[in-house]
């Protein structure tokens, strides 16, 4: 069994904190992984992405071949669009509804996500404002988390709520649960939609 | 044993540690940073008191590094590829001495230029200067590797190259990790390592015959192996560092293959493998330097496939896929591009000082038509892109004051040079120098932002000191300016700049502010510790 994520979005808006949580669960759980990272330049406000294969054979490539991802996790739409040569016909894309936009030539927003939902399978949602509501903003890359964790059955959603309880304990105990919420919120959007 | 989840960088500077090392010397450089940083927070480390503060620049490093080795002591040396450049001289010269204590030079190559204005191939420079190369496959292997590679140059008495790339520098899996080692005692050389031409000669002749045992070494290393399937191919594959897992995702356990993670190329392997199929392709990321040296083994007639015959890229890094294309393994059904889509380039930071200093320049150089300004390598090399577009050069590091320099000998006027600070220590000073003995007509502008910024904001070498060098240099203390980039001062920083532009000679402007990302990262530490002094 195997689950090849690609992990995007833009430099600032936390999807290493997803991969280390994903890493850690993978760990503990005794699944083989590899990922790879985007450090350096492409951080400062430019598209970052993060190749992320666990399996639970022995894994080669420390990069994704085309066609071949099974979950596209994304914190911004347009984000999620860049990667599709890499998703299988049969994979799903789990989505920040909300557009960053810091650059002049933004595509037309309904173009956009018309493009987005004519894709075989997507879940997307207004993360921020979720996290917002939550009354935890920095929270939003959980929310994401949560909507992708029925789709990681490589891992369960308990596996994975451990492995936010354990990254996040020198934080406190409140950080924990604020992120657990934030996590459990994701889940149940995800599987209500 | 213990298993931990490592970056391929991780894996080198734990590996470093527990073969034990004594020092890393290094400057940072996207993606060999990780290596060093690691060091710096490791317990052992610091209970040990292994050296691991930043260097001025990559040649202070190996030289620091060769002579802890002279002293007996295991010591690495880490830079990104460029950095070979910069401690060229230091580092050829390394092979002729020869090593007392263990030597390693990691280089962190940049195929595809993620964060690099080049993709040279350091297995070039280990070549030149006669020395062996560790390239890992694996994370685990970039661990293994480290006491061997310190062994090795022990043994032999010669620095050893280790040649990562930045797919396994910046990637995490999980490593076996060994138990800690000793360091060397203090054992210093009774040799003399003077390269006078008398001795350099017979140095020369010593290094040169130590390559049969170093290309044995290399034939038996258990890090090339040889794979061979049942039923007779008729292309053997020599796969070099990670392009072996590429090759493994393509094709699994189904063909003949030479992998190739130790040099000098072991080339009674290369033979046998040609000697066993009617064609051979070698795989490696980066420069085609192996292809190059296998058509010398195997002769004009010899078929070989690879870079230089575009059945792989010419330039880029090798991924799955152009792998397996060349192998001839189709690819499966995958989604088009999609349509609506837009680069989305890095940017200078919301509230960055060098911000400031482009929109003051821009400003003041709107009255001047002809002007150019010289840009440097960091952060602010984004000044190049809109909506500044201010910078006509970037080439390497410290270029943009000598270039300054030599387009105001010729004629040019005005003649900018925008450098960051720690790119000012690492190369712009003796730059700096020259156009102070050649009273050149420039204006150079450190723009200073208390940190390496571009590599994650590490210490800067010259913070604090920037005004004292400049003026002991020999720069007119009156043409030394400080200023502070912020919107609010944009009267004050346009009415210096078009000052020092006016003034003929050499003038130093220093816009001083920390940068955004290191301002939050000490802010988030001082609310911290007054939340636990509570």
């Amino acid at each position: 069994m195997k689950k090849d994520i690609i992990l995007c979005g833009v430099g600032g808006q936390g999807i290493l904190s997803i991969a280390t949580i994903i890493g850690q669960a993978a760990t503990v759980s005794g699944i083989n992984l590899k990922q790879a990272e985007v450090h350096g330049m492409s951080q400062r406000g430019g598209d970052v992405q993060s190749n992320l294969r666990l399996s639970t054979e022995p894994i080669w490539s420390d990069l994704i071949p085309q066609g071949k991802a099974d979950l596209i996790i994304s914190m911004e739409p347009m984000e999620a669009l860049r990667y599709l040569p890499y998703l299988s016909p049969d994979g799903t894309i789990v989505t920040s509804s909300k557009p960053l936009v810091n650059i002049p030539n933004y595509p037309d927003e309904a173009a956009l996500m018309a493009e987005l939902d004519s894709m075989p399978s997507v879940v997307k949602l207004d993360i921020e404002n979720v996290a917002r509501e939550l009354g935890m903003p920095k929270a939003a890359n959980m929310v994401l988390l949560g909507m992708a964790a029925p789709f990681l059955d490589i891992l369960s959603v308990d596996q994975l709520r451990n492995a936010i309880s354990v990254i996040f304990a020198r934080k406190g105990e409140a950080v924990v649960e604020a992120n657990l919420k934030a996590f459990d919120r994701g889940v149940s959007e995800s599987q209500n939609r | 044993m213990t298993k931990k989840l490592l970056l391929g960088d991780e894996a080198v500077a734990l590996g470093a540690i527990n073969a034990g090392l004594s020092g890393v010397y290094a400057y940072p450089g996207t993606p060999s940073t990780e290596i060093t940083e690691f060091i710096q927070g490791d317990a052992t480390a610091r209970a040990r008191g292994i050296h691991c503060r930043w260097s001025t620049n990559e040649k202070t490093a190996m030289e620091a590094a060769l002579g802890m080795s002279y002293a007996g002591k295991r010591a690495l040396v880490c830079m990104k590829h460029v950095g070979m450049n910069v401690c060229a001289d230091a580092f050829v010269n390394s092979a002729i001495t020869g090593v007392n204590g263990g030597l390693i030079v990691l280089a962190a190559d940049d195929p595809s230029m993620h964060s690099s204005q080049n993709e040279q191939d350091s297995r070039f420079y280990a070549k030149f200067a006669m020395v062996p190369v560790f390239e890992p496959s694996s994370q685990q292997e970039a661990y293994d590797m480290m006491a061997e590679a310190f062994a090795l140059s022990e043994a032999q008495k010669v620095p050893v190259v280790m040649r990562i790339v930045t797919r396994l520098a910046h990637s995490r899996a999980a490593v076996e990790v060994g138990e800690l080692a000793d360091e060397n005692p203090l054992n210093v050389s009774t040799d003399q390592w003077v390269l006078l031409p008398g001795n350099a000669r017979r140095k020369y002749v010593e290094l040169i015959g130590k390559q049969p045992a170093l290309l044995e070494a290399a034939e038996n290393s258990r890090f090339n192996k040889v794979e061979t399937p049942s039923e007779r191919a008729n292309l053997g594959i020599i796969a070099c560092g990670i392009a072996y897992n590429y090759v493994k995702e393509a094709v699994g356990d189904g063909a003949d293959i030479l992998k190739v993670s130790q040099y000098p190329l072991p080339a009674a392997q290369v033979k046998a493998l040609a000697g066993r199929n009617d064609a051979v392709i070698v795989i490696e990321d980066g420069q085609p330097v192996v292809e190059e040296m296998v058509a010398g083994l195997l002769g004009a007639d010899y078929r070989i496939l690879g870079r230089l015959t575009g059945d792989l890229p010419r330039t880029g890094e090798l991924t799955p896929d152009n792998v397996a294309k060349a192998l001839g393994v189709p690819a499966g059904p995958s989604f088009e591009p999609a349509k609506n889509l837009a680069g989305r380039p890095p940017q200078l930071c919301q509230g960055c000082g060098h911000r400031d200093v482009y929109a003051a320049l821009n400003q003041v150089l709107a009255d001047y038509p002809e002007h150019r300004v010289f840009g440097d390598i960091g952060c602010y090399t984004l000044g190049a892109l809109p909506p500044y577009k201010s910078l006509s050069s970037c080439v390497d590091m410290g270029a943009s004051i000598t270039m300054a320099k030599g387009a105001a000998d010729a004629g040019l006027f005005p003649s900018v040079a925008v450098i960051g600070d720690s790119t000012f220590t690492h190369s712009g000073m003796t730059g700096l120098l020259d156009a102070v003995n050649d009273r050149s007509n420039i204006v150079v502008i450190i723009s200073d932002n208390l940190t390496t910024g571009m590599a994650g904001g590490q210490d800067s070498a010259g913070t604090s000191k920037y005004e004292g060098i400049c003026t002991g240099l020999g720069v007119d203390p009156e043409h030394v300016r400080v200023v502070v980039p912020m919107p609010k001062n944009m009267e004050e920083i346009t009415r210096t700049i078009r000052e020092e532009i006016e003034y003929k000679g050499v003038s130093v402007i220093i816009p001083r502010r920390e940068c955004m990302q290191t301002l939050q990262r000490h802010m988030r530490e001082a609310k911290k510790a007054k939340e636990a002094g509570k």
